[in-house]
């Protein structure tokens, strides 16, 4: 090495990424102006986010609502393809994801790397799942009568979803790709303290095959934005996974928080997934486990149809 | 009692009533917890028959102390009793309930109509084979529920509370009950106030059957008893049955807590005749679909969607239809349309229909005698409807069909969306490529395509939207009374 200077005048200041919003297919700033600052996990900063506001939620559920019929009337071949390309995407930006990964939750890389491998997997799993569901929860059902009786299962239609706070790409792709497989759309709320992962998830879903408004991503508090998607009347339902810590309380404030939540989403009859939590405690699901159906069925309703049999 | 009809007169009716000498009617009843009849401590009230305003007996109303005492008993029948049987024997003694049910069929179909005003046609001929069926159905569920597509070993959730209405008040108790008690659960179930005889009849089957005390228990009351047993800390599912406003009451008061809700509530059914359908057969499924069961029915076809070329064939068939009804004594084998529940929803029906008539819809009844004491209403149609009428939007629940008219497939698909209720549908035409398309298009849980209101223990039964969530009948209806291992280690 012939001088230190050499160093400095070779080394290439880096481009960082602005992170924002996902509605609609695009990347918008939250409308009310406000970000905040993400830290890693040990406190340095990484990267202000927008933080969404009541405003950029009802913008998420319109652009949900006119993504409805494409989404849930295209035929499970197709959406099975669609989710499945986004897990092509996904495999590309692997090490993006683990380096965000392991800031946001203090992992090693390694760690990292296995967590978005699952999450890959876990997309993957999902994307076989499109064209199976129907045969799988759905049926004939040998009436009393001639008539052709059959049940099949159809999406509900928006789904708002609070992501988990801790798993913020795992336990993210965990709760979102379930209710695309059944043909839903969704309006999701991303870990409040790990919210980068989302967004990178969103330039997956944008540049794969997913229809704008399909999958809306709002980082930002879910105690802040979950009311109004509780209340929201062209909201379907509510998944309440993230409500496990996502307020600056205890257990109890949680719970509070994931009662007032329901109640609200009572107001409309809301299929609500309650959070994992027990009268005493609140806890974190294992994501690495095989999920089973009930993520799918959650949001799915059971259409009968009845047709005479006869010359 | 029978119509007068001023169509040419043929052969008039004699009366054919059904004996009500069948049915042993105490002066009073009392609840029954923990295997036996006991006295509540609410204010008792009567049960009348809603055809004559006599009094059939006084009832027991449980207050908060009852329900209590009645979710201790199903909790300790659950924990000593139940959970412990073989699923075989649990099958068993519900295959036992199902033949008693049989065997006891005409005093329960006869019980039914005195209480509920329903003609005996109807409870003779549906509620109660139905009745016996869906007992049937679900007693051999009872040691293959690790078949039935819920995880290798599906768990009951423990004591189930149901409370249930007033329009199909033993078929109601069966798609509780039956579903319930297979699965592995115990029941506290409250019938609704103005229906309570034919639960306490099911409670002395419960009896007959020597089913282990506790499993069963039926408490009777209003509003409170309800809201008291669905409150009450100790029930791990509630399952309602009734209006849309009480089941968000309901949701409200589980929020929170672990208990697993199914709500069964209103809806504003759509009922589709393109211009193909073969009109008469289309007319009888309109006729049975609002005016079966008085219109009491929440999935009832109450908006009748007639496509503009076939609009005025339809009203003129639908017409010389209803002059044929016959209303009246609901015991008589000839009754067609029996009297309404009660005279607090006849002044419902009543003030509905009034407002159709002030914004501007045109009412119509066929000439018929109404009798003198009861409560009454004549089958009504109203045409010229528009989608905001209220009469359009808000479930009746009597026998009032609004008719609206669409002109393309499109149309009416948006105007049958148009609704906060999704719970049923009907369609009629000729294509099966149609009907298929536009089944698949509403946004209901229940579709029947040339035909209306058919029931069966293995199809599923629940709405979309505000028609609330879960489903009865079926495979599907375990999943409600089911704590499957299935759901992940999430859940």
């Amino acid at each position: 090495m012939y001088g230190l200077g050499c160093v400095s005048v070779s080394q290439r200041l880096d481009v960082r990424k602005t992170y924002k919003l996902y509605i609609g297919g695009k990347f918008p700033r939250s409308e009310s102006g406000r970000s905040y600052a993400v830290t890693d996990a040990k406190g340095e900063f990484v990267a202000n986010a927008s933080r969404a506001s009541r405003k950029d939620a009802r913008d998420a559920v319109v652009a949900a609502r006119a993504a409805v019929p494409g989404w849930s009337g295209a035929t499970p071949y197709n959406r099975g393809q669609v989710l499945y390309r986004v897990a092509e995407v996904m495999e590309g930006r692997a090490e993006q994801f683990a380096a965000e990964v392991a800031a946001g939750e203090g992992l090693r890389l390694s760690q990292a790397r296995t967590a978005v491998s699952a999450a890959i997997d876990r997309w993957v799993w999902y994307a076989g799942w499109t064209d199976k569901l129907s045969q799988v929860v759905g049926g004939t059902n040998p009436v009393a009568g001639p008539y052709f009786n059959f049940s099949i299962p159809e999406a509900t239609g928006v789904v708002a979803v609070l992501a988990p706070q801790d798993s913020s790409l795992l336990g993210l792709v965990s709760v979102v790709a379930p209710a695309l497989a059944g043909g839903n759309v969704v309006v999701a709320v991303s870990s409040q303290r790990r919210p980068l992962p989302a967004i990178t998830l969103a330039e997956a879903l944008a540049t794969s095959d997913v229809p704008g408004g399909v999958v809306n991503l709002l980082t930002g508090s879910a105690a802040e934005i979950g009311p109004w998607l509780a209340e929201h009347a062209d909201v379907n339902a509510i998944d309440l996974t993230g409500v496990v810590g996502a307020t600056e309380g205890d257990n109890a404030a949680d719970a509070e928080l994931a009662r007032d939540l329901e109640a609200k989403a009572a107001g409309t009859l809301k299929r609500v997934r309650r959070p994992p939590l027990s009268v005493t405690q609140l806890d974190s699901p294992d994501w690495a486990a095989e999920p089973g159906l009930s993520r799918m069925t959650a949001f799915l309703e059971t259409k009968t149809v009845w047709h005479p049999i006869g010359v | 009692m029978s119509t007068s009809r001023k169509s040419p007169a043929v052969f008039d009716y004699a009366p054919a009533p059904e004996s009500r000498a069948i049915v042993d009617l105490r002066p009073s009843y009392r609840l029954f917890i923990d295997g036996e009849f006991v006295d509540g401590h609410g204010q008792s009230f009567k049960s009348i028959s809603p055809s004559t305003e006599e009094v059939l007996a006084e009832v027991c109303a449980a207050d908060a102390t009852d329900v209590d005492t009645a979710v201790k008993a199903a909790r300790r029948a659950y924990n000593r009793t139940w959970s412990r049987l073989p699923p075989a024997e649990r099958g068993k003694y519900l295959f036992r309930i199902a033949r008693i049910l049989q065997e006891r069929s005409r005093e329960l179909a006869v019980l039914e109509s005195l209480d509920n005003g329903k003609p005996i046609r109807e409870s003779r001929d549906v509620d109660i084979p139905l009745v016996a069926a869906y007992f049937f159905y679900y007693a051999g569920w009872a040691d293959k529920l690790a078949y039935a597509g819920y995880g290798p070993d599906p768990k009951p959730l423990g004591v189930a509370a149901q409370v249930i209405p007033w329009n199909f008040p033993l078929l109601m108790l069966a798609w509780k009950i039956a579903p319930a008690l297979a699965a592995g659960n115990t029941v506290v179930l409250k019938p609704a106030e103005t229906t309570p005889l034919t639960a306490l009849l099911f409670a002395e089957i419960c009896q007959q059957a020597d089913l282990p005390p506790g499993v069963v228990n039926i408490i009777t009351g209003a509003g409170d008893t309800g809201r008291a047993l669905v409150e009450h800390p100790d029930v791990d599912k509630i399952a309602f049955t009734g209006s849309t406003d009480v089941g968000r009451q309901i949701a409200v008061s589980a929020a929170g807590t672990r208990k697993k809700l199914t709500l069964e509530l209103g809806g504003k059914a759509a009922n589709i005749v393109f211009d193909d359908a073969p009109i008469d057969q289309a007319v009888e499924g309109i006729v049975n679909g609002i005016f079966f069961n008085q219109g009491h029915v929440c999935c009832a076809g109450s908006r009748l969607l007639v496509q503009e070329s076939v609009a005025e064939e339809v009203n003129f068939s639908l017409r010389r239809r209803l002059k044929t009804l016959r209303v009246g004594d609901p015991l008589d084998k000839n009754t067609d349309i029996g009297a309404i529940n009660s005279a607090e929803q006849l002044k419902r029906i009543r003030e509905l229909s009034d407002v159709g008539e002030q914004e501007g819809a045109v009412r119509w009844s066929p000439p018929c005698d109404i009798p003198d004491r009861g409560f009454w209403f004549p089958p009504t149609i109203f045409t010229e409807v528009s989608p905001a009428h209220r009469i359009a939007r808000e479930e009746i629940f009597g026998p009032v069909l609004s008719v609206l008219t669409f002109r393309t497939p499109d149309e009416a698909v948006a105007k049958a969306n148009n609704t906060p209720y999704g719970l049923s549908a009907g369609i009629w035409t000729d294509k099966g490529s149609r009907i298929l398309a536009i089944a698949s298009k509403l946004r209901a849980g229940v579709v029947w395509a040339n035909t209306f209101n058919r029931f069966d223990p293995t199809s599923p039964f629940g709405g979309y939207k505000e028609s609330g969530y879960g489903r009865e009948g079926g495979r599907h209806g375990l999943s409600a009374y089911l704590a499957s291992n299935d759901d992940g280690p999430d859940s």
